[in-house]
């Protein structure tokens, strides 16, 4: 059983109360405790089991403008009070910071209300055994597929945050997550895909054989790639890379970003900054949502924010401490964005397949190729040659590059926007982006 | 050395008896107790931005029968707790029976010293070097817009606990110093990072004032992006530089070549031993022994000595890399690669320091020898498809190749290329090989362990850039 909300809260206190002892003049600090249990199976048997039960403890003290923090995942009183003298000893010698402070009080949450975030049930490992072998049953039932590997892991996790302002609070969460990875192989090639479910409930998660079918079929599908030329193309990006253009959206306008200049949204508040039919919105209280929060880890409320409206950039995600630096209020966006998606577009999927006679559709990306500092984009990518609404043929070692300041004006969204994860995007085009090949 | 006994209701006799009695019908399978002392500190902005301490405890045990591993792990270092854990494998391995293999290797070598790089050096001393890194720089030029510099501090004590009583022991230190510069000129941002690091304290690092080579490497770098033109796009030749560069050998051939994707059969390699699979004069290895270097271990995760292990010799594929589980299943040994990033995760087969060994051409020789291609000094991070074998990495340095001379800086492009393939593109080798600064951390499966490489000057005759400029 993942540990109460009684023993966190004695944990924290302990803490508080030791820190000020000491001298401290604020604190805080987040009590987690978290139980996840893996299955791991492969070609339809079982391959690992995986339990961890892991406490974690993080502190940070104040003296006035100074700070410093530490973190354990040891509990025992003992080694609190050791780890707590250093870290305010290492507070006394570590510069002043005019921006250092807890949260402003009136900032900070006041109502819990339930999100529906916590799912007691307990799916023991003879089931998710029973259910991972219906997975692989299904994703091996065409013979060009010739490894499965699925996992199922069940996580339960609570915690508490609490500071020397008197903010006291934390709840439970919960996650299921199933997945599948399948290898197929042909005369020409031997390529991988895969498909997973993750859900704060149980029986949100997908049906074992839908999970199999489809990550087989779109590994199948990959077979015998061919590589095409370098030219300039319009590109449709499957949902699971158009969500990854978001989530370079948010790394640059985090306030930590913008403070520090590196950025290259940086100075873009009421600016166009995407195409004028593009909305992007971060909510945190999604019913059951996989980011969906109460408060951010500093404990400060946080309301919907709408980031883009109409194209034009309207908020940054603001913390406590870059806010002071910019002097911006804190929106409760320390540790990032919660739901965070594109509000869907006004054509079918099949119309914006249909918009060029020749695209290419890109279903996976690898690489770390974006920089936040000059916009600049560039990976490598497989996916599909569209010709009238139609895949033709796989495509594979190519790349696809262009700046975000373009790409961004550039987006076209599909209308099939559907919240499976913390990020969601529809299918996405952007005309006119450069491919690398022969 | 770690005491994991006297602080805790288990003895060392409790342990061993549990560790038996669990593992008893088990092929293979320990006890890993872990302790680590961690720190960061971090300037940024003109300010100490951040300081942290951390303290890790924790023991992970795992039960090995046929191809089924059971692991748990607890950070409670207990007697209900190990027994909590021995129960949860038990259960899983529910009608398990194997033979338990006793035999690990010895050896008295010892590749780092038992220090506490942390203890090491003063708080204050660090914080006087970050300050220092800091205005150095700023007062250096004008365009100087930021400016992070950090230090990271480690030592890990492991103890591992056999089913006959054995018991390992490892203590590993490893520092790390890093900086990173923006710099803006005409509207334009651009950054460089430089860091150094390895198992030695600060100070054999830090000596002559060499944090001042590490502010002019990364200052040096984002002058030259500064003044980058967008990277063509296509196939062409390209020469890799020494050195860092060699993350093109770990995702291209590395991971390949490690044994848990060559059991499953789902590596491009699987059924290549004995093959050709690079040019005539590609020789690489992968060494965990090479004296405090990031990469290296005295003992792997499982307790194994590592090794220098030869993968391509002369252009022929020679050896996987392998733990102890993955080489039981293909009935050869483990190569001492076994490794984890802390006690919560299993160990997999891993790269330590890999290396690709000099020819006897010069950077010179090839740079002559292209009309038009790319010369790529510095990369940042890569990664690579295992089943289709594509690779990709991200330059950070690189210039254009024009009729057999450097040309222009240009824009961070994205190099693919395809894994089994690309070293038998490799039609020089140059005699320059060099280690990396020490800087390398590999993923794989969520888990980070540091890693090295090196290389010589090569010169690839065919890869895809994935620049703009048609």
């Amino acid at each position: 059983m993942v540990k109460d909300e009684e023993f966190l809260k004695s944990k924290a206190s302990y803490c508080l109360d030791l820190a000020k002892k000491m001298g401290a003049t604020d604190a805080s600090v987040t009590v987690g405790h978290s139980i996840s249990e893996t299955v791991n199976f492969r070609n339809k048997s079982l391959e690992a089991s995986d339990r961890s039960d892991g406490l974690a403890l993080s502190i940070e003290t104040y003296l006035g403008k100074k700070r410093s923090s530490i973190s354990s995942s040891n509990l025992l009183d003992e080694n609190i009070k050791t780890l707590i003298e250093k870290c305010f000893e290492t507070t006394k010698i570590t510069p002043e910071d005019e921006f250092n402070s807890l949260p402003d009080k009136n900032l900070l949450a006041k109502k819990i209300s339930s999100l529906n975030l916590y799912d007691e049930t307990r799916f023991e490992n003879d089931k998710k055994i029973k259910y991972l072998n219906d997975l692989e049953e299904s994703a091996s039932s065409n013979n060009q597929i010739i490894n499965t590997e699925s996992s199922f892991t069940e996580n339960k996790s609570n915690f508490i945050l609490a500071n020397s302002d008197g903010f006291c609070d934390g709840y439970k969460t919960s996650s299921f997550v199933a997945s599948c990875v399948t290898v197929a192989k042909d005369e020409n090639s031997m390529e991988r895909d895969y498909e997973f479910s993750s859900k704060r409930h149980l029986s949100d998660i997908k049906q074992a054989t839908d999970l199999g079918n489809k990550a087989a079929k779109q590994t199948i599908r990959k077979l015998s790639p061919k590589k095409i030329g370098s030219e300039k193309i319009s590109i449709i990006f499957d949902k699971r890379i158009s969500k990854g253009m978001l989530s370079a959206f948010a790394s640059a306008i985090s306030a930590s970003a913008i403070a520090r200049g590196t950025s290259f949204l940086k100075d873009k508040i009421d600016e166009q900054v995407f195409a004028d039919s593009i909305n992007v919105i971060d909510k945190p209280d999604i019913i059951k949502g996989m980011g969906s929060q109460n408060f951010d880890s500093e404990g400060v409320n946080s309301n919907t924010l709408q980031l883009i409206e109409n194209g034009i950039l309207k908020n940054y995600l603001v913390d406590t401490y870059n806010g002071k630096k910019l002097n911006l209020k804190s929106n409760g966006r320390s540790g990032g964005t919660t739901n965070l998606y594109f509000e869907k577009g006004n054509i079918s999927y099949e119309d914006l397949m249909k918009k060029n006679s020749r695209s290419l559709y890109i279903t996976e990306t690898i690489g770390h190729g974006s920089n936040i500092v000059t916009g600049d984009y560039s990976v490598g990518a497989t996916g599909f040659l569209v010709e009238n609404g139609e895949f033709k043929y796989p495509v594979n070692e190519i790349t696809i590059a262009g700046n975000f300041k373009d790409m961004f004006k550039n987006i076209i969204l599909a209308n099939d926007l559907e919240f499976e994860y913390s990020v969601n995007s529809p299918t996405m085009m952007i005309e006119g982006m450069t491919v690398a090949g022969k | 050395m770690s005491n994991f006994f006297n602080k805790s209701d288990l003895t060392r006799q409790d342990a061993d008896k549990i560790v038996s009695e669990t593992l008893n019908n088990c092929d293979d399978g320990e006890l890993y107790l872990e302790e680590s002392k961690s720190e960061s500190i971090l300037l940024d902005d003109n300010k100490i931005k951040s300081s942290n301490y951390s303290s890790d405890l924790g023991f992970g045990f795992r039960a090995i029968s046929n191809e089924v591993v059971a692991y748990s792990y607890s950070n409670e270092i207990s007697k209900d707790s190990l027994k909590n854990s021995s129960e949860n494998l038990k259960s899983t391995l529910k009608s398990i029976k194997g033979t338990y293999n006793y035999e690990i290797p010895k050896s008295n070598k010892k590749f780092y010293e038992d220090i506490n790089p942390i203890e090491q050096k003063t708080l204050d001393s660090k914080l006087e070097v970050l300050n220092k890194v800091n205005d150095f720089l700023r007062k250096k030029d004008g365009s100087v817009k930021q400016v992070t510099a950090s230090f990271a501090g480690e030592q890990k004590s492991i103890e591992i606990i056999r089913s006959d009583g054995e018991a390992l022991t490892d203590v590993r230190p490893l520092i790390r110093f890093n900086v990173s510069v923006m710099l803006e000129k005409n509207g334009r941002k651009e950054t460089g990072v430089f860091g150094i690091g390895g198992r030695q304290s600060y100070d054999d690092y830090l000596k002559n004032d060499n944090w001042k080579n590490v502010c002019e490497e990364a200052f040096r770098i984002a002058s030259v992006n500064l003044e980058s033109k967008p990277a063509p796009a296509g196939e062409m030749k390209v020469v890799l530089g020494p050195g860092w560069p060699a993350i093109l050998i770990h995702e291209a051939i590395g991971h390949g070549l490690e044994g848990d994707f060559n059991r499953k059969k789902t590596s491009a390699f699987h059924d290549l031993i004995g093959e050709k699979v690079a040019s005539e004069g590609v020789t690489i290895v992968d060494d965990g022994t090479i004296d405090n270097r990031r990469g290296s271990l005295t003992i792997d995760d499982e307790g194994t000595p590592t090794e220098r292990t030869v993968l391509i010799e002369n252009g022929i594929l020679k050896n996987f890399m392998q733990d102890r589980h993955n080489a039981r299943l293909m009935n050869t040994r483990s190569t001492g690669s076994g490794r984890r990033e802390n006690y919560r995760h299993i160990v997999l087969p891993r790269m330590r320091n890999t290396m690709m060994l000099s020819g006897n051409q010069t950077q010179d020789e090839m740079i002559k020898s292209v009309d038009k291609g790319i010369f790529a000094v510095s990369f940042g991070g890569g990664q690579v498809d295992i089943t289709s074998g594509k690779f990709v990495f991200n330059c950070t340095e690189a210039y254009e190749i024009n009729n057999g001379k450097i040309g222009s800086p240009i824009k961070g492009a994205t190099l693919i290329g395809d894994g089994p393939s690309i070293l038998k593109e490799v039609s020089m080798v140059g005699n320059d090989m060099m280690l990396d600064p020490g800087i390398g951390t590999c993923g794989k499966a969520g888990q980070g362990v540091p890693v090295g490489v090196a290389q010589p000057s090569i010169l690839i005759d065919k890869m895809t850039v994935g620049g703009t400029k048609l």
